[in-house]
């Protein structure tokens, strides 16, 4: 059973695309897929100018560390961490900056996502919202090419939904990242630069 | 810090009822396998000490005698005749210790030697009579293979050095027989019958050497038992007592005699001791046993608990390696507090269990518990704790490392 035909796609960096469909059309195998989460049977992907589609699992955890940036519907972030440690999680791995200039990068995310006053509040001391600001924060760490987001405000109320969405796609802009997002939400979909209906597995 | 160790470090906290599970366990069995290894191995040593500070630590006896057959070769008239060996016979006693001495002065190993007469006698006190074993010996050459002169109780050495007529008593011979220092009593012994008194009153701890043993000079020992040359053996010691049995093995092919290492005379006490020793290793292992199935167990619910984390590190740039990592550092860590904790239980249990009373007699004397402190009674311990905790991590940290993150996300999701 094909999940994806012929599905083609490429994204630019400052670019805000949207993926739009019913539930079980594809939306979401494509974001993994996108994401090095998923092997595809057949197909490439591409990520700045490397084939990633069949490489081994080593390169793919290590692309996904530089690379790729995720926000999930459900947050995930660590609970027993904080919300600067949860920022500081990606850049540790990388290993990039110094100690110092981790937590200063933290902080400034924090900053700019609105919660610098609460970087030392750990995850179960979150709003829903704040949660989801932490995550985008913690995406944007590595200063990925790509975020990508699966339903980043499907839990959120309207409010916090548009605070989250005018902050991902503000920042990743302004950092000039592609930015790929699924959602049901026409209203989010509609204030993307570019839409991606898809339906059985295929763009319509 | 690694961020493996710092992630594996908060982790420990989401389980702590269950790792303290763990820890106490590991504490107890590192603990207690120190405490019992130090008891059963300070009683071997202390037996091991009593019998080199009595016997010494090889002892040469009967002399070898190769016994030959004669083999016709062509029937009764030929006349080829051939003789083979047919084996060894021994002939009670040493005819020529002086020559002995001179050839075991040239091994190398042999720090003194004593040559000893042996001869069954019977003493008449005036409360009972009894059977005992006479030993005659050159006292400053005995004193120099065994611990006699520490093992006096009563009297002087002195006393039996300068006085013929002195003997040395076991403890428990002389309360059996109700004799006190200067008591006099009789032996009679291959016909004749001789008076000594009580010249001092020795107590190696071994009940078999302190009932019937009764030291003479050597020179009213051979009067007594009419016995004017020879010796019945000569005890040696050794600069390296735990070479004893190598040595005791060239001895013999150079000797012609029958030689007795200690750990070849005192084999069935040795095994019981090691026995004793296994066993105990074993049953004190069931403690770190537990801990590791506790640890399995705590690591095996952290991975079904913390999937989501496992999901997010994943795709945040963690490799199944870092995943796996960071669950075998939270049991290393576990272990790290575990043994420490059990190394220091045990010193402190060690040192009070050597202070408190206990009195054996029978195979050595002890008037308390007796410990050694050996760093590879700690070295075993933290390496059983290590190899039983870490192998039961490894289950639990390779399936969170084979999680795939598509799939915890995916299920999250739906």
């Amino acid at each position: 059973m094909h999940v994806l035909k012929g599905v083609s796609f490429e994204a630019r960096r400052g670019q805000v695309y949207a993926i739009v469909g019913p539930s079980g059309c594809g939306k979401s195998t494509l974001l993994y897929l996108l994401g090095l989460l998923d092997l595809p049977d057949q197909g490439e992907i591409w990520i700045d100018g490397r084939l990633m589609s069949n490489s081994q699992d080593a390169d793919r955890t290590a692309a996904r560390g530089e690379h790729i940036g995720f926000v999930f519907q459900f947050h995930f972030l660590m609970m027993e961490f904080t919300a600067l440690e949860n920022v500081m999680m990606p850049m540790r791995k990388l290993a990039r900056l110094s100690p110092d200039a981790m937590t200063a990068r933290a902080r400034q995310l924090l900053d700019a996502v609105g919660l610098g006053d609460k970087t030392h509040r750990l995850g179960t001391q979150l709003s829903g919202g704040e949660q989801q600001r932490v995550a985008i924060a913690r995406a944007l760490a590595n200063e990925p090419s790509i975020i990508l987001a699966d339903e980043p405000t499907g839990n959120l109320d309207v409010k916090n939904s548009t605070i989250v969405f005018d902050l991902l796609t503000r920042l990743a802009k302004e950092n000039g990242q592609a930015v790929i997002l699924v959602t049901h939400n026409p209203e989010i979909a509609q204030r993307c630069d570019f839409r991606k209906p898809m339906r059985d597995g295929v763009f319509v | 810090m690694s961020p493996n160790i710092r992630i594996a470090l908060r982790f420990l906290t989401a389980k702590k009822s269950s790792m303290m599970m763990s820890l106490s366990c590991i504490v107890l069995g590192v603990g207690l396998f120190i405490v019992t290894q130090a008891t059963t191995s300070g009683f071997k040593g202390y037996f091991i000490k009593t019998i080199l500070g009595t016997d010494g630590a090889v002892r040469i006896q009967d002399k070898m005698q190769s016994s030959m057959q004669s083999i016709a070769a062509g029937g009764n008239d030929s006349p080829f005749e051939i003789q083979v060996q047919n084996g060894q016979k021994y002939i009670e006693g040493i005819d020529y210790p002086g020559q002995l001495e001179t050839m075991l002065r040239t091994f190398p190993n042999v720090s003194a030697i004593s040559e000893v007469l042996h001869g069954q006698a019977t003493i008449r006190s005036s409360f009972k009579d009894d059977t005992i074993q006479v030993y005659g010996i050159h006292l400053d050459d005995q004193l120099r293979v065994s611990d006699l002169g520490s093992q006096i109780v009563e009297g002087s050495l002195l006393d039996f050095r300068t006085n013929p007529d002195r003997a040395l008593l076991g403890r428990e011979m002389a309360d059996r027989l109700q004799l006190k220092i200067g008591d006099t009593f009789q032996l009679e012994a291959a016909g004749g019958f001789h008076r000594y008194k009580v010249g001092a009153i020795y107590e190696t701890g071994i009940e078999d050497v302190d009932r019937v043993r009764l030291y003479l000079n050597m020179e009213e020992a051979r009067s007594l038992l009419k016995k004017p040359t020879g010796a019945s053996y000569i005890q040696v010691n050794l600069f390296d007592k735990d070479r004893a049995q190598k040595d005791a093995g060239w001895m013999e092919q150079v000797l012609q005699h029958s030689v007795a290492s200690w750990q070849y005379r005192e084999k069935t006490w040795l095994q019981v001791f090691t026995a004793l020793s296994v066993s105990t290793i074993i049953t004190v292992s069931v403690f770190t046993l537990i801990a590791a199935l506790a640890m399995f167990n705590t690591l095996a619910m952290i991975v079904m608990e913390k999937t989501k984390d496992i999901a997010i590190l994943r795709s945040m740039g963690y490799t199944r390696e870092d995943i796996s990592r960071i669950f075998l550092w939270q049991a290393v860590i576990v272990l790290a507090i575990g043994t420490v904790a059990g190394c220091l239980l045990g010193l402190g249990v060690t040192y009070a269990v050597s202070q408190m009373p206990l009195q054996i007699r029978g195979i050595f004397a002890t008037n308390h518990f007796i410990v050694t402190y050996n760093i590879w009674h700690y070295v075993g311990a933290v390496v059983t704790a290590v190899i039983m905790v870490m192998v039961a991590s490894l289950l639990p940290s390779r399936r969170a490392a084979r999680l795939e993150p598509g799939d915890i996300i995916r299920g999250t999701a739906q």
